[in-house]
């Protein structure tokens, strides 16, 4: 089975490059670019739109098990595949925790059946994700985790966080967490400063993130771990990312897509969807974070897709859970920061598939030859509102519900077969 | 009529006509609580009912007699002791008594927003009583009523707002209407007490009382809670009390006609000196409770009034 897409302006993150040619896949995979036989048993004119590799997206709750009113695989994956996102890494925050190897393989036998798009499950760090023994790193490793984190709960304890570290740094294994000094933070709900204490809510200074960070990247120094900041949002916690990366420690960072495109006075009046964790910073600390992102020091941009249903998000702003489906806004709320002359494709692809791909050890990400066939083709100028009762996910919380965006996904292929678009 | 809104959810949304045009109102309705008749029609058959999920004693009294005083239907619903503790959630509550075809729905919450919340899902008029740390209208309008008596206007004017400013939902209503208004804030209080982004609210701060008690015209005093006394907050209640209690030296820092004014409850001794409360000279804490009532009835006249402006339509 080969399919050619001829007249397509390929975004290559890889060699950097935005440029019209053709690609030709054969059998799951990339089988050549602008060949000169043009023949193939499928051929998609993209008219110029936008063909890049689909996008990866570390870090996405499917609330399975526990929650599955709330995103199951099968609308996770629907969703995915309708945002342009080839591969799901999933997050252990479920209810129980993806602590061990038996609830990874229910996890993977979900997902094998009912996800149209890859999915790669991370695995809790500790047992239920309680900050106190270690998980089974070698076995989950085994039954195929791709990383090991706790989610948004922070081991506040040095001495189990660094004998996780070190035992996962004999395995190879990479550790995600999640930089915030959990007592700090402790009840805030919005960034502190003078938007948040106006409204009366209790505020966290972003110098929470920086504290966690430097914590963790000592704990790498001395470990010599294989770590990833799951979501850096302000501009104090850079210069240590910065440092780290110099000094040659194997350290990563991502950002959500949510604190690239929104700030804190975008909670208006009390609005639940835009509650998140990390809490949305000032426009200063996003304007730094995009920047970084650019630079290439942030490395990941994802959506930090967390499901909630309807009834956890309709409470008094404090009492609400934390959180915002992604997968499907994602591609057109990362143009933003190309309309706005933040980044080019090649850069922001980076990001959003080459980046996180690497990091992960997939072979995806890219347009070379015998990559796997995982792409994304779109129109990154088609303006659209966005409706949140038209999303694939079961869990309607984004919010960007109401907003004039600009990007549609035409069509979505996962190992050379198409799972969105017609 | 300049007064436009469905809600009193804070002083926020409020235009200075709006405060204005409350304050007149409220102004005759003071004078007609000190006559003999005492009462009004403007509420008459329509139902108030006072859903206080916190406790109160004083608020709650002053919208009942307000509501009583006009007319009206009074129902208080104490929630912190019904249906939220069964599990029920607000919205469920708020539905339940939509059905009941209220007119006026006073609120006290103890989550910031909590009010906004259950005002989008309710077809009557609603009034904040005080939700968390965010607003408490009522209050700062008859605040601004009471320095408005005792110093002809609500411009200029030096006021220092002194304590818990960041636990004070009093603090953030007064900030907004003085700010509105075009007087000079201070705030004064300890730092741990003082939120971060105070100064870009357009307020001075303050950490010590004597710099900012300078000159002021009108001082302003919070209750502080027993439960951030103690270490938290603040290292004891007499280390407190001696550096943020009002008492007559401190004030003798202020303007020679300064005002002082107490949301209430009092602590005596703790933030402020139990003589100095007591001058009937300097102290104007029981004319505010008086103002509280007729500021109530003033509000609830208004909402009244475009609710059946509404309904005509």
């Amino acid at each position: 089975m080969s399919t050619i897409f001829t007249n397509a302006r390929l975004i290559d993150p890889e060699a950097g490059t935005d440029e019209i040619g053709s690609l030709l896949i054969r059998d799951g995979r990339i089988a050549a670019r602008d060949p000169l036989d043009q023949h193939a048993d499928e051929i998609v004119d993209c008219r110029g739109k936008c063909l890049a590799p689909g996008i990866v997206d570390l870090g996405v709750k499917v609330s399975e098990p526990g929650e599955r009113h709330k995103e199951s695989f099968r609308s996770a994956g629907e969703a995915a595949a309708r945002g342009g996102v080839t591969t799901i890494v999933t997050r252990p925050d479920t209810d129980p925790a993806i602590d061990t190897p038996e609830v990874l393989e229910f996890v993977a036998r979900r997902a094998a059946t009912d996800a149209i798009v890859h999915v790669r499950p991370m695995a809790a760090l500790t047992k239920g994700r309680a900050g106190r023994e270690m998980v089974e790193i070698g076995f989950l490793g085994d039954a195929g985790a791709v990383a090991f984190t706790d989610c948004d709960r922070v081991v506040a304890d040095n001495k189990v966080f660094s004998r996780a570290l070190t035992y996962a740094a004999s395995l190879g294994a990479l550790v995600v967490a999640h930089p915030q000094d959990p007592t700090l933070s402790a009840g805030a709900c919005v960034t502190g400063g003078k938007f948040g204490a106006l409204k009366g809510l209790p505020g966290v200074s972003p110098m929470a993130e920086r504290m966690a960070l430097d914590r963790d990247l000592a704990l790498v120094e001395m470990t010599g771990a294989r770590y990833h900041a799951d979501q850096i949002t302000s501009a104090r916690a850079l210069p240590a990312l910065r440092r780290a990366k110099a000094n040659g420690f194997d350290v990563t960072a991502g950002v959500g897509i949510h604190h690239l495109t929104l700030n804190e006075f975008d909670v208006g009046d009390f609005r639940t969807f835009f509650k998140l964790k990390p809490p949305l910073r000032s426009e200063d600390d996003r304007l730094a974070v995009v920047e970084a992102v650019a630079s290439g020091l942030i490395d990941v941009i994802c959506s930090m897709h967390t499901p909630q249903d309807e009834e956890s998000k309709r409470l008094p702003f404090e009492e609400a859970a934390s959180g915002a489906v992604g997968l499907e806004t994602l591609l057109p709320a990362a143009m933003r920061l190309v309309h706005g002359g933040h980044m080019d494709l090649p850069t922001l692809w980076r990001a959003l598939s080459l980046n996180p791909a690497r990091r992960l050890g997939l072979g995806t990400g890219r347009l070379a030859v015998d990559a796997p066939a995982d792409l994304v083709l779109f129109d990154p100028d088609a303006p659209f509102v966005m409706d949140r009762f038209a999303l694939a996910s079961k869990s309607k919380n984004t919010p960007f519900d109401g907003s004039r965006m600009e990007g549609c996904v035409l069509g979505t292929w996962v190992a050379g077969r198409r799972v969105h678009g017609s | 009529m300049a007064f436009r809104q469905k809600h009193l959810l804070g002083i926020e949304p409020l235009a200075p006509d709006e405060i204005t045009t409350i304050l007149d109102l409220a102004q005759d309705y003071a004078a007609l609580n000190r006559s003999a008749e005492k009462h009004g029609r403007a509420l008459e058959g329509l139902t108030q009912v006072n859903m206080f999920f916190e406790n109160s004693t004083r608020t709650l009294a002053s919208f009942e007699l307000a509501g009583l005083r006009l007319g009206a239907d009074v129902m208080n619903m104490p929630m912190q002791a019904s249906s939220i503790k069964k599990g029920e959630t607000l919205i469920d509550t708020a539905m339940t008594l939509n059905a009941m075809h209220p007119d006026l729905l006073v609120v006290r919450h103890p989550h910031s927003g909590a009010v906004n919340l259950l005002a989008e899902k309710v077809a009557c008029s609603v009034l904040n009583a005080g939700d968390g740390r965010h607003e408490h209208p009522t209050q700062a309008l008859l605040d601004a009523l009471t320095i408005r008596r005792k110093k002809g206007r609500l411009h200029r004017l030096t006021v220092a707002i002194c304590g818990d400013i960041a636990h004070s939902r009093v603090a953030r209503s007064n900030i907004w209407l003085l700010g509105k208004m075009e007087s000079r804030l201070r705030l004064i209080g300890p730092p741990t007490l003082i939120p971060a982004g105070a100064r870009d609210w357009g307020c001075e701060v303050y950490h010590d009382m004597a710099e900012g008690l300078r000159d002021a015209d009108v001082v302003m005093m919070l209750r502080l809670q027993k439960e951030r006394m103690d270490g938290g907050f603040i290292p004891s209640e007499r280390e407190y009390y001696h550096r943020y209690g009002l008492d007559a030296a401190k004030l003798g820092h202020a303007a020679q006609d300064a005002i002082v004014m107490h949301p209430g409850p009092m602590n005596r001794g703790v933030e402020i000196d139990g003589t100095l409360a007591d001058d009937i000279n300097r102290s104007v804490i029981h004319e505010q409770v008086e103002m509280g009532v007729a500021v109530r009835m003033a509000a609830m006249d208004l909402l009244a009034r475009n609710l059946h402006a509404a309904r005509a339509a």
